[in-house]
This record gives structure tokens, C-alpha cells and sequence, in this order.
């Protein structure tokens, strides 16, 4: 990292990285090498923090030595003022890498009397730049000085003399100053630093403050030329680069489950798009934290990471209420797959949050990211601060292909749908989840309002939650409408009742046929009785006929015979 | 506290311990400095004779006097005694006021 003077001749400037999060990428590449810069902002808008970061990031990771010069506060406020960031000076001024130097100046114990310049300030500063190899100066507020010496004009020239001396030195500088009225500086330092310069601010809104940086000059380079918001907590100052809206990031065509399967066959069955933003907006407690645990489950159940940022409840509370419907939210948490971060909407300002939720994400690496509700963002700023905010969010989670799943309060669900912050253009997909009123019970139905890039269902479900967890059922279309609810289950009675009374009606039916061919069968019975005894009548006849035939055939015979025998018998018969 | 490294050691007055004690620290040779230097003698040859004792000192040749005292404008006179300490920056040119702050009557 450490360049030569001699090199920086060349046409473009070289930088060096401060490695303070996020600021590099919006100078490309940080600071001006071997060059003062000036950070200038209001009492409290982090210069002193930002210097501090700048030097200790730059021992610590560019391996590049560094000198702090106090002119304001006592080393020991400085030391205890980082410590709480994890920078341990004393342990970096043992190790010789860096060099903290306290400059008091007490207006009341000197007296001027003539020409003199500030060659002890020089000396001192070259004599700690020498012993630890600094590359790296710090000059916390050099201002000061303007109020400890009457003669404005020797110390202009001292301070130019200065600047251009560590220039020539080849050190990186920072310069810190208060803000003027009206002026960067409130000594017009501006005017000798004309490398760079940054101006941090600190603006409270509805209560709430927000830290901004603006790159307000930076000579020969681009630079973003934005307000950055930034955030310090422990881990320092993260800087948010706003500017990376790009629209040309991948996309992948893989889909991944909601977790609720009724819902993934709505959408073509398959569930949403990998990488994709899913909006769920609904009234009050119309299952919105469900359908998002629902997903959150299904991504730890698929191995990956999911990262919950909760606006409402905390962590135990979505863990109890989660486990009603059948969720074991806290199984994923203990195998490290899920991590639910709740924080108050106020607790900080908007850009505040983006910046905190950018920093989580590159952290924690997730392949899923909620946030329940975005609706509260809006108690911290405008809704058309909200909506900036959350197309950045959501641009910025793209770009990592991260799925991300907002769900949104919709406070009157007749009167307009679209009060969703202004995001439901921006998604990829928005399911609506609303009251269904009626019949003295109210119901929870669902629909996909839009769903780019698949074939979706425009069927209106019903959305039940019970013990066992969600599920989407089918609604009946009746002549009053759609049917939810114990109307729906109603209608389901009375479609049993239909079927039962229509078996039953075919059974009667079955009998009375059974019956019939019963009957049927006894007439072909009878008939046939009939039949056989005509028959039988008939051959009676027919055999009386034959025999009379027979017996008249005999009786004739024997009556031809007789009358032969007559004639014999007669004589005899006169003899006897 | 150092006393040491004056480089040109211009009175000492050993018999009595002086009424002012003085120490002008300057930076080599530049023009301030000598100034300083022919500025001071001047006075206190002039006002404080056989009352005082002036150390030089060079601060290129000891940078760690520049923590001790403070330094940061150069050349700086500071008068030890008598009591309270004063310091005086400059090259001691207007004599009037280094008078004033040395609590010299004129």
C-alpha cells in the first residue's frame, strides 16, 4: 500500500484504502495517497471516529504505521472513546506501530511578542513520523489552533506550510475541522486542503438521527457524489454505497418453495424464483409473520441460511407464537441456519437500519432474508423515504441473488391496495392476503396479486391456520359470492347431505328395480306355470284323444269280432 | 525537567540563585530564532542584569523538549521564575510586551 512521492506523478491518482466499510467503494479505492484530506462535519458527526479508523484500520490491516495528533481531546478520552470499537492504542503505541501525541495549547499562558512559526509543531510531528515509519497522520482538530494564537496570519501560512510539508513526505493526511456557518470549515481550512475533501453530517429527522458522508471534493478521481448514510457500532463505520443501482444482475430461473405446498401449486407449482423479492401484504393479523416463519422454515429446511429481521416482535416471541402453527423456529436457530434480529424502527433512523441490514446480510451470508414489517420503517421516515430505502434494500439483495421477503401492514383494505410503501412495483411477486367478512366471521383469503415470470393461479383461496399449520383451501364460489369459513363448511355439509341423500336415492331406486324384476321373475313363474298346465292340459286331450282313438279302435274290433262269433254263437245259443 | 544541550550557554550567573529564570528554546539557526536570541540578550542585559539565568536550547537537537514543554510555536521563551510561568513565542522583537510578561518595570 505504501507508494513512493516520486510515483504519484502519474496521471492517476493513487489511492489508499482506509478500510472503513463501504467507503473505499464509493471513492474506488479510498483516500488520496500521500495527500491531506480534509473531514470536516459538526461537533459529534464522527470525524474524530472516522480519523481514528482511518489510522488503526491502517496499521492493522495495510500495515502501514501511523501518528495521531490531539488537539482537542486528552489521549486517555481518546483511548477509552475506541476502545469500545475493539482498538486497542495502547496496544498498537507498545508495539511502535503507532505514535499518539497530545497538543495543549493555552491561549492564557502565552504571549505573543513578534514573528515566530510553528516549527514544534513540525518537529514533533516529523520526530513520531520517524519513529514508527508512519504513513499515516492524523490531525484532530487542527483547527484549534486558531484559537490559541492571535496572529491569523502566521498560523494560514504555518498551516500551508504544513500540508504541503506532509505531502511532500508522502503521508496520508487527515485533517479533521468543524463545520462553519455557512463555509465546510468554520476557518476556511478548505482552501488549503484541495485534494479531498468529506463532509460528514448528522441530521435528525421525527427524532431520530441519521449520519450522512459526502465525498464534497476529490480531485482527479470519481467519486459518488451522494449523501452515504453511515453507521458506527462496534465493528466502527460502515458507509452504504447508494448509487449501485444496477439492473443488470443475474437471474436465476431455479425456483424455491414457500413451504406451504397449496401455495407453491399456485404459483405453477414450483414456488417462487431464486433471487427473487416476494411482498405479503395484508390487514392486521391476517397470517402475514406466518406465511414469512412458513418461508423462513422451508429455506433452513433446504440448508440455507435465512436471516429474519423482525420490526414487531422479538425472537422468544416469534419462536412461541411459530411453534402454535407447527414452526420449530428455534431447531434451525440452535443449527445456526436462521438468525432472527429484532429491532425497534425507532431505535434508529431509516438509513440507519439500511446500512445495519447491509451490514448483517455480508456478515451472515443468508440465502434468504425477511423483514416483518416493513410498515413500521415508516414511523421513522416519510413513505417516500421508506420506498428509497427499500429499492436500495432490494437492489442490494439482488445483486447478492439473496431471496428476500417483505410483508406489509395494509391498514384499509378497501379502500387501496397499493399503500405497500410504494414497493408492489418493485417486487417480483406480492401475495395479498385479506379479511374475508361474512356471515358474522372473518376469514382470511388469499390470492397472488402478480407473479412475474410464471403462471400463476387468479383463484382466490382460503387461508387456514390451525395447529398443524397453513393451508390454502378452496373456495366456494355460491350465489352470494365466494364462501369462507363456516359458510365454506357449511356448503361442505350440504354437499355431503347431497351425496348421502343421492346414494340413498339410488339404493331405494336399486330396491324398487330389485323389486320389479322380483315380481317380474314371479309373473315369468306363473306364466310359465300357466303354460306347462296348458301344455299339460293340451297332451291330456291329446292322450284322452289317443286312447279314446285306441279304445274306440278295440271297441270296434271286438264289436266286428262279436258280431262274427254272433252268427256261430247263435245256433248254438238256439241249441242251448 | 532537562537543562541540558544549550548551545551557547551566554551568562551564568553562579553566586545567588537568579531572580529570573529563563529558557528560550529556538530551532537552529533560522532568522526567529536568532532574532530570539539577540532579543533576549538584549533585554536582559539591559533590564535584569546579573538578575537572571537564560538557557538556549535547540529543539532540532532535542526533540523530546517539545513534548515536555508543549511546544508547537517556536521560538518560545518561558520564564520559570519568579512565579507564575509565562511563555512568550515569538522572536521577541516587541519589547514592550515581553517586558509586561516578564513582570520587568521599566
Amino acid at each position: 500500500m505504501s507508494r513512493s512521492v516520486k510515483k504519484s506523478n502519474t496521471t492517476a491518482f493513487e489511492k489508499t484504502p482506509t478500510g472503513i466499510n463501504g467507503f473505499d467503494e464509493i471513492t474506488n479505492g479510498g483516500l488520496p495517497a500521500n495527500r491531506p484530506t480534509l473531514v470536516c462535519g459538526e461537533a459529534g458527526a464522527g470525524k474524530t471516529l472516522f480519523s481514528i479508523e482511518f489510522i488503526v484500520r491502517g496499521i492493522l490491516q495495510y500495515n502501514e504505521p501511523g501518528v495521531i495528533m490531539v488537539f482537542e481531546e486528552k489521549a486517555e478520552d481518546l483511548e477509552q472513546n475506541v476502545a469500545s470499537l475493539g482498538f486497542n492504542l495502547k496496544k498498537l503505541q507498545k508495539d511502535g506501530l503507532l505514535w499518539i501525541d497530545h497538543v495543549h495549547i493555552d491561549r492564557t499562558e502565552i504571549e505573543e511578542t513578534g514573528m515566530y512559526d510553528l516549527d514544534g509543531l513540525f518537529i514533533r510531528l516529523a520526530h513520531a513520523i520517524d519513529t514508527t515509519g508512519a504513513k499515516r497522520v492524523m490531525l484532530d482538530t487542527i483547527e484549534n489552533l486558531f484559537g490559541g494564537f492571535e496572529n491569523e496570519g502566521i498560523l494560514r501560512a504555518e498551516l500551508r506550510r504544513l500540508f504541503s510539508w506532509l505531502k511532500n513526505r508522502g503521508i496520508t493526511t487527515i485533517i479533521t475541522a468543524e463545520k462553519g456557518l455557512g463555509t465546510l470549515t468554520r476557518h476556511g481550512l478548505e482552501e488549503y486542503v484541495s485534494d479531498c475533501v468529506i463532509l460528514l453530517d448528522h441530521r435528525v429527522k421525527n427524532q431520530i438521527s441519521t449520519r450522512l458522508l459526502r465525498v464534497v471534493k476529490y480531485r482527479g478521481s470519481l467519486h459518488g457524489t451522494n449523501e452515504y448514510p453511515f453507521l458506527i457500532d462496534e465493528d466502527g463505520i460502515s458507509v452504504l454505497p447508494v448509487t449501485s443501482l444496477l439492473l443488470e444482475r443475474e437471474v436465476s430461473s431455479q425456483r424455491i418453495s414457500c413451504g406451504i405446498p397449496s401455495l407453491d401449486d399456485m404459483l405453477d407449482g414450483r414456488g417462487f424464483y431464486r433471487g427473487s423479492s416476494i411482498l405479503i401484504s395484508g390487514t392486521a393479523g391476517t397470517g402475514k409473520t406466518n406465511i414469512a416463519a412458513y418461508f423462513a422454515d422451508a429455506s433452513c429446511k433446504r440448508k440455507e441460511r435465512c436471516l429474519f429481521f423482525a420490526f414487531e416482535e422479538s425472537p422468544p416471541q416469534i419462536i412461541r407464537n411459530m411453534q402454535s402453527i407447527n414452526i420449530d423456529l428455534k431447531k434451525h436457530i440452535d443449527a445456526g441456519l436462521l438468525q432472527i434480529l429484532a429491532t425497534r424502527p425507532t431505535s434508529y433512523g431509516l438509513e440507519s437500519h439500511l446500512v445495519s441490514i447491509h451490514k448483517r446480510v455480508k456478515q451472515y451470508k443468508p440465502r434468504t432474508v425477511i423483514l416483518d414489517p416493513i410498515t413500521n420503517l415508516v414511523t421513522v421516515a416519510s413513505i417516500s423515504d421508506v420506498k428509497s430505502m427499500l429499492t436500495r434494500l432490494l437492489d442490494f439483495l439482488q445483486n447478492e441473488g439473496i431471496t428476500v421477503l417483505f410483508t406489509a401492514l395494509v391498514f384499509d383494505n378497501e379502500k387501496s391496495l397499493q399503500t405497500d410503501e410504494g414497493i408492489s412495483s418493485l417486487v417480483d411477486a406480492w401475495i395479498q392476503v385479506r379479511d374475508i367478512e361474512g356471515n358474522g366471521e372473518r376469514n382470511r383469503g388469499i390470492y397472488i396479486m402478480k407473479s412475474r415470470g410464471m403462471n400463476h393461479s387468479n383463484q382466490v383461496r382460503e387461508f387456514v391456520i390451525t395447529e398443524k399449520g397453513l393451508e390454502l383451501v378452496d373456495v366456494f364460489q355460491g350465489p352470494e359470492g365466494i364462501l369462507v369459513g363456516s359458510a365454506r363448511q357449511a356448503q361442505l355439509l350440504q354437499e355431503a347431505t347431497g351425496i348421502e341423500l343421492r346414494t340413498y336415492a339410488a339404493s331405494r331406486k336399486d330396491q324398487a328395480i330389485e323389486r320389479k324384476k322380483l315380481v317380474l321373475e314371479a309373473k315369468i313363474a306363473s306364466l310359465r306355470e300357466e303354460f306347462e298346465s296348458v301344455q299339460d292340459e293340451l297332451n291330456k286331450t291329446f292322450m284322452e284323444e289317443k286312447l279314446k282313438k285306441e279304445i274306440m279302435e278295440r271297441n270296434r274290433q271286438q264289436l266286428a269280432n262279436s258280431r262274427n262269433n254272433r252268427n256261430l254263437k247263435n245256433g248254438k245259443n238256439s241249441k242251448k | 525537567m532537562k537543562k541540558n544541550g544549550g548551545n551557547n550557554d551566554l551568562k551564568k550567573k553562579s553566586k545567588p540563585p537568579p531572580e529570573y529564570d529563563l529558557r528560550l528554546y529556538v530551532t537552529g539557526a533560522t532568522p526567529n530564532s536568532v532574532k530570539a536570541i539577540a532579543n533576549i540578550t538584549n533585554i536582559c542585559e539591559s533590564f535584569l542584569k546579573d538578575r537572571y539565568d537564560l538557557q538556549i536550547i535547540d529543539v532540532y537537537k532535542d526533540a523530546s523538549v517539545a513534548w515536555q514543554e508543549q511546544i508547537i510555536a517556536l521560538p518560545l521563551l518561558i520564564k520559570k521564575l519568579p512565579l507564575p510561568e509565562r511563555k512568550l513565542i515569538g522572536d521577541l522583537s516587541e519589547t514592550d510586551k515581553v517586558l509586561k510578561a516578564l513582570g520587568v518595570e521599566m
